[in-house]
């Protein structure tokens, strides 16, 4: 009886049947370049443009404010390095929190070695950050706040709104990576504060390899790479046709019912918390409530994480986790570190991110096999103490 | 990304448990990643009749001090001492490479054990 749950949703999600269908005709016969003037170009520029208006429709947006890119990480990287290129001559400083995906943090660090002044404001707890800390460190040079829309490891949902009026307030753009929140949250850019959105497909049953960039008319980014004069020349390089189709039909789908979705996932989610804290030795990372519908993060104590993910891979389980032994840098995850974590619980943190497919048979099947596991483990512990 | 035998050693970890009134216990920690790794042995006439681990760590470090119980039970002290952290890892049929360093824990946990037992002796 080998089992196959997939529990691992925040790294990537399988692509979806309709997206897939509607993406085959574009690796095939529908071969032209977008940018071509002649028959041939005409289709899938048509279908450019209309994957274009789906990701505008999803987003609450106008399609010329959706731009392509390789991914999130590509448009983090646009978004932070873009204004800053755009803006040096304004100010130099950027602010950004301690628990940002590397694809955001590394971006700022390396302006900030880079002539540019950053500030990492720090998290609580609970891995929020505190709207007013962001209020005071705005300065008269700052030229961007970038804060993450929810925290890809513990879940965490930032009070971005709140940023986003702060920020608009006082004039400095505001840019949020919500690549784990499309799908989960809604938004509707005409009425929230946000100047610059980041989302990656293969995080809502997408292919890989695309992404976008929302940028508010008259927002000031510069390009990163130079070329053609695609996506409005922010962004040059011959697009990725059939993946750019598949993002539009795959936000298409993924946006409809957010609420209703979200709820549903939120129940599945609350199961598999309540089923994990009954193990002894177990804690919650991130926030009870104000968290991704489909992210349990939890620390078990007195076991490390990668021999959790090996047992549980034995169990037919697919989860992750931030342990050093992990990371391949051999450095616990930054973002457990933020919430405080000593190194023994980032050691033993576990994260399953549930999504479509995941059932309440799967989720306590997975609290029993963690039983097991997590008791088979301890035995041979050397710092388990009954 | 592991060899089966790791995945063996670790899904049936040998000789894994605490030991009563051992001869020697040997406890090193990990400066990388900070797990730590305990070896209990047991010494009847210079021959290592028993060893046993605990070990808080991921899958490698796991195997590596199963997999070194297997090879150091019923060796004399000296033999035992020659082992090296090459000798473990090799016997499990080779590690990815930012794995080494959960291997050496073993063979170091194995020695300190074998120091903590010769200590004991001599103060007897
Ligand atoms: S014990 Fe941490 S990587 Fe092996």
């Amino acid at each position: 009886m080998t089992r196959d749950i997939y529990m691992d949703h925040g790294a990537t999600t399988p692509l979806k049947e309709e997206v897939l269908q509607e993406m085959l005709p574009y690796l095939k016969e529908i071969h032209g370049n977008p940018s071509s003037l002649h028959r041939f170009g005409r289709e899938p520029r048509k279908a450019l443009e209309k994957a274009r208006e789906r990701v505008a429709s999803a987003l609450g947006a106008e399609p010329e404010e959706i731009y392509f890119t390789s991914g999130g990480t590509e448009a983090n990287n646009l978004a932070i390095q873009g204004v800053a290129r755009a803006l040096a001559s304004r100010g130099r400083h950027i602010i950004t929190s301690a628990v940002e995906h590397h694809a955001a943090l590394d971006a700022v660090e390396y302006l900030g070695s880079n002539g540019f002044e950053v500030t990492f404001l720090p998290v609580d707890e609970y891995g929020m950050v505190d709207p007013e800390e962001v209020s005071s460190a705005i300065n008269d040079g700052t030229i961007l706040v970038t804060i993450m829309t929810a925290n890809n490891e513990v879940g965490t949902l930032q009070p971005v709104e709140e940023i986003g009026r702060i920020c608009r307030a006082k004039g400095v753009y505001f840019h949020t990576d919500a690549v784990q929140a499309i799908g989960h949250i809604p938004f509707n850019m005409e009425q929230m504060p946000i100047d610059m959105l980041s989302l990656s497909a293969h995080k809502f049953y997408g292919p890989k390899g695309v992404g976008a960039l929302y940028v508010r008319r008259k927002t000031r980014v510069h390009k990163l790479q130079f070329g053609g004069g695609q996506e409005r020349k922010l962004r040059p390089g011959t697009e990725n046709v059939a993946g750019i189709v598949g993002l539009g039909k795959a936000i298409e789908l993924v946006t409809a019912n957010v609420e209703e979705k979200s709820r549903n996932l939120s129940r599945l989610r609350d199961r598999l918390v309540e089923g994990l804290l009954e193990l002894p030795d177990v804690r919650l990372n991130g926030h009870p409530t104000r968290r991704l519908p489909g992210n349990v993060n939890v620390s078990v104590f007195y076991v490390e994480g990668e021999s959790l993910l090996l047992s549980l891979d034995m169990k037919g389980i697919a989860a992750s986790s931030g342990s050093a032994c992990t990371s391949g840098s051999l450095e616990p995850s930054h973002v457990l570190m933020a919430i405080g974590l000593d190194h023994q619980a980032a050691q033993g943190s576990l994260r399953f991110t549930l999504g479509e497919g995941n059932t309440e048979e799967e989720v306590d099947y997975t609290t029993e096999a963690m039983r097991e596991v997590v008791e088979r483990l301890r035995k041979m512990s050397s710092v388990y103490k009954k | 990304m592991y060899s089966e035998k790791v995945m063996d050693h670790f899904q049936n970890p040998r000789n894994a448990g605490e030991m009563e009134s051992p001869d020697g216990v040997g406890e090193v920690g990990n400066m990388k990643c900070g797990d730590i790794m305990k070896i209990f042995i047991k010494v009847e006439d210079d021959l290592i009749s028993d060893i046993k681990f605990l070990t808080f760590g991921c899958g490698a470090a796991i195997a590596s001090s199963s997999v070194l119980t297997e090879m150091i039970k019923g060796k004399t002290i000296e033999e035992a001492l020659a082992v090296s952290n090459k000798d473990v890892a090799d016997e499990l049929g080779g590690l990815p490479a930012p794995k080494m360093h959960c291997s050496n824990l073993a063979a170091d946990a194995l020695h300190k054990a074998i120091d903590d037992y010769k200590n004991k002796s001599k103060s007897t």
